[in-house]
C-alpha cells in the first residue's frame, strides 16, 4: 500500500529528492515521497558498502523500478556506517514508508555544517511544486 | 491458453526421420548429455494451430499503428523481403570465398558508399550488429584514436546528454570511460554553459542523438561541436533519430566525427520483436584506420575482404554482420532513390500534425516545432485525476492502438513519446488522435476504466513489480530438480488463464 504524501518536519532536504534524518554527527538517508512516487515501485536497491564514503550530491547508490534505474545522490558527506538490509531484500518498504522503514543507509558526517546547505520541509515543498 | 509444454503428450512427432545409417559423430563423453532434453511432443496440426493462436494474439505493424517512439516503427515494404530471398542471397554460405560471393560483397560495398553519403563522413563498417554495439564500436574507436595518439591515458570521460537513451551511458560504462551528463536547457537543446563547464582536456568524446529524444533538433549543435574539438575531443552521432534528417542534414556536416545508423529503424527492417538489427559506424578519414577488420574493398572490378588492417580495433562480430538486413536496407534506399529525403520530410510532417492536434489536451513541455517524433506528458491528468502515462498507454490498447514509449525521456515527468513514422496515411494518424483525445475525457469522466485498461486484449493489466522481480522464462516441469520457488511457481499456473 503506498503511503501517503508527506515532508516530515524534522528532516532536511536535497534537490535531488534526498532526505536527511540527522542527530548529532550521524545522518539516516533516504528518498522523500515525490522521489518513490515518481519513480513507481521498486524493484531493486544498490546500496554501497558499509565504510565506503559517501560525498555530498554525488551518487552513492542506485534504485530501480519498472520505469526506470536511477542515481541516488547523497546530501551529506561522510562514511557509511549501515546499509538497510530491508529495504536491500524488499524495496518496495521505500514505496510503503520511505521515512520510516524504508531509510537506506546510515552515515557517520565528514563536515556537519553541510546540513546547513539543506532545505528544511516548507521550503522542499515549494520545490517539488515547481517540479 | 495451454503452453506447449501443458500441449505435450509421449510420443507424439510431426515427423521422423528415416535412418540412413550414417556413422555417428564421436562426442567426447564429457560434453554428452545424460538425459534427453525435455522437448514438447506435440504433432504438426497442433504445431500449427499453436503458434497461429500466438501469431493471431500478436500486435504489429502489419495489424495497427504503432507510434513506439525512438523506436522507427515504419511499414517493412515486401519487395525489400523478396530480393532478401532470392537463393543467391539466401543460401549463401558464410565462409563462402570472396570469388564465390561477389555479388554479396558488391552489396555491401555499395551499402556502404551509400550510408558513408547519408552520414557525411567517408569511410564506414557494416559489422556492428544493432545500435547498441554500434555505440560500443563508436567507443573503441574512440579509445583506439586516442591511445595512437599518445592522449589514451589522460583522456577517460565520455560525456552524455541527460535525454540520452540507457544504451549511451551504458556503452561508455562497458567501454571503460567515465560518464558525465550535461543537462536541458529550457527550449530542450544542451545547456551550453553547463557543456563548458564540463569538457576539458580529459574529456574523450560526446554522445548525442540529433535531434534529441525531445524529438528536438540542438540549434547550438555548431557551437557544441567547436567546445568540443576545441578541447580536441570528438563527437559521436547516435543514428537512433535518423530518420528525421536523411537527405537535410548530414552528421558529418554537423561536426560529428563517428556516427552510427540504426539500418532496422530509418531503413526499414521487421524489429518488433528486438532484431535483426543492423549498427553500422561511419567515421572521418583518419580514423578509418581503426575500423573493424575486416573491411569491403573495391580492387578495380573485384570485391575483397580485406584482413590487413593493423590499427584495427578487430572484429566486433561474427562473418560479415546481418547480412539480411542489408539486403533489405539496400534494397529500401535504392527503391526510394533521390526521393530518399521525401522519407523524413514525410515523417516530420506526421509528427508534426499529430503534435498539433493533441498539445491542447496533454502538455508539451517543449512548445516547438518537433522532428520526426515528439514527446508529450500526462501530468496534467495525474495531477486532475490521478491518470497516469501508464494508464493512457494501457488504455490505447484497447482502441487497438501499439502505446507509445512511455516513461522515456526521463527529464520529462509522466513522459509519453510518439513517433508516428512517414508510413502512415492520414486517416490512421486522425484515428490516433481521436483516441488520444477520448481517452482524456475518459480521465475526467471514469478514471476506474483507465486504471483498469486494458479491457479487451488476450490479457489484462499484467504485474509488471512481479514481472520484474520473479523472472520465469523457463517451463517449470512438475518435478524440475532445483525448481523455482512456490510463488513462481504459482506464477506459472495463474498464466494459464485464457
Amino acid at each position: 500500500m503506498p503511503a501517503a504524501e508527506s515532508y516530515p518536519d524534522d528532516l532536511k532536504y536535497h534537490a535531488e529528492h534526498d532526505w536527511a534524518r540527522i542527530e548529532s554527527d550521524e545522518a539516516t538517508l533516504g528518498i522523500t515521497w515525490f522521489a518513490q512516487d515518481g519513480l513507481g515501485e521498486l524493484v531493486h536497491f544498490e546500496p554501497p558498502a558499509v565504510g565506503a564514503a559517501v560525498a555530498k550530491d554525488e551518487p552513492y547508490g542506485e534504485v530501480e523500478s519498472v520505469k526506470a534505474v536511477s542515481d541516488l545522490v547523497s546530501p551529506l558527506s561522510g562514511e557509511v556506517l549501515e546499509v538497510n538490509e530491508k529495504t536491500v531484500d524488499e524495496p518496495e518498504t521505500v514505496n510503503a514508508d520511505p521515512y520510516g522503514e524504508g531509510w537506506l543507509i546510515h552515515i557517520r558526517m565528514s563536515d556537519p555544517s553541510e546540513a546547513d546547505s539543506l532545505m528544511d520541509a516548507a521550503a522542499y515543498r515549494e520545490h517539488v511544486a515547481e517540479q | 491458453m495451454d503452453l506447449i509444454f501443458e500441449k505435450s503428450r509421449p510420443g507424439r512427432r510431426a515427423g521422423r526421420v528415416p535412418d540412413y545409417g550414417l556413422p555417428v559423430p564421436e562426442v567426447p563423453a564429457e560434453l554428452r548429455r545424460a538425459t534427453p532434453p525435455r522437448l514438447p511432443e506435440v504433432a504438426e496440426s497442433e504445431i500449427v494451430r499453436h503458434f497461429t493462436a500466438l501469431a493471431d494474439r500478436t500486435f504489429g505493424i502489419d495489424t495497427g499503428f504503432y507510434p513506439l517512439g525512438s523506436c522507427t516503427m515504419k511499414h517493412n515494404p515486401r519487395v525489400d523481403e523478396r530480393v532478401a530471398r532470392l537463393p543467391g542471397f539466401r543460401d549463401l554460405h558464410p565462409l563462402q570465398e570472396d570469388d564465390g560471393a561477389q555479388g554479396a560483397l558488391e552489396i555491401e560495398w555499395r551499402l556502404q558508399q551509400i550510408l558513408a553519403e547519408i552520414a557525411g563522413l567517408p569511410a564506414v563498417t557494416l559489422q556492428p550488429a544493432a545500435g547498441s554495439q554500434g555505440e560500443l564500436t563508436g567507443l573503441m574507436l574512440v579509445r583506439a584514436y586516442f591511445d595512437d595518439r599518445g592522449e589514451g591515458d589522460r583522456r577517460d570521460t565520455v560525456v552524455t546528454a541527460d535525454t540520452a537513451h540507457g544504451t549511451n551511458p551504458a556503452s561508455v560504462t562497458m567501454a571503460g570511460y567515465k560518464l558525465e551528463k550535461v543537462e536541458t536547457d529550457a527550449r530542450g537543446n544542451l545547456d551550453l554553459a553547463d557543456l563548458r563547464a564540463k569538457v576539458d582536456g580529459r574529456t574523450a568524446a560526446l554522445m548525442l542523438t540529433n535531434p534529441s529524444t525531445l524529438g528536438l533538433f540542438d540549434e547550438g549543435i555548431e557551437e557544441v561541436a567547436r567546445i568540443f574539438h576545441d578541447a580536441g575531443a570528438l563527437l559521436y552521432y547516435d543514428g537512433a533519430n535518423l530518420n528525421a534528417v536523411v537527405g537535410r542534414s548530414r552528421p558529418g556536416d554537423m561536426g560529428f566525427d563517428i556516427v552510427h545508423f540504426n539500418l532496422h529503424k530509418t531503413f526499414s527492417q521487421p524489429h518488433g520483436g528486438g532484431g535483426p538489427g543492423a549498427g553500422p559506424v561511419a567515421v572521418r578519414a583518419d580514423i578509418e584506420p581503426f575500423l573493424p577488420s575486416p573491411q569491403v574493398v573495391r580492387d578495380g572490378g573485384r570485391f575483397r575482404l580485406d584482413h590487413e588492417r593493423p590499427k584495427s580495433i578487430g572484429r566486433v562480430r561474427g562473418y560479415s554482420g546481418p547480412f539480411g538486413v542489408f539486403v533489405r536496407s539496400y534494397a529500401f534506399i535504392l527503391a526510394y532513390g533521390p526521393a530518399l529525403r521525401e522519407m523524413s520530410d514525410a515523417a516530420v510532417l506526421n509528427a508534426n500534425y499529430v503534435l498539433a492536434r493533441l498539445k491542447d489536451v496533454y502538455e508539451l513541455p517543449y512548445d516547438r516545432l518537433c522532428m520526426h517524433e515528439f514527446v508529450l506528458s500526462a501530468r496534467n491528468l495525474k495531477r486532475d485525476y490521478g491518470i497516469t502515462a501508464l494508464d493512457v498507454a494501457k488504455r490505447l490498447m484497447d482502441y487497438g492502438i501499439h502505446p507509445p514509449t512511455i516513461y522515456f525521456p526521463l527529464v520529462v515527468p509522466e513522459a509519453l513519446m510518439i513517433e508516428p513514422t512517414e508510413t502512415e496515411p492520414k486517416e490512421r494518424l486522425d484515428a490516433f488522435v481521436d483516441a488520444m483525445r477520448r481517452i482524456a475525457e475518459e480521465a475526467a469522466e471514469s478514471p476506474e476504466l483507465l486504471r483498469e485498461a486494458p479491457h479487451r486484449r488476450p490479457v489484462r493489466r499484467l504485474d509488471e513489480v512481479r514481472a520484474a522481480k520473479q523472472l520465469v522464462v523457463r517451463y517449470l516441469f512438475d518435478d524440475s530438480v532445483g525448481a523455482a520457488p512456490e510463488s513462481a511457481r504459482a506464477d506459472s499456473s495463474a498464466r494459464a488463464n485464457p
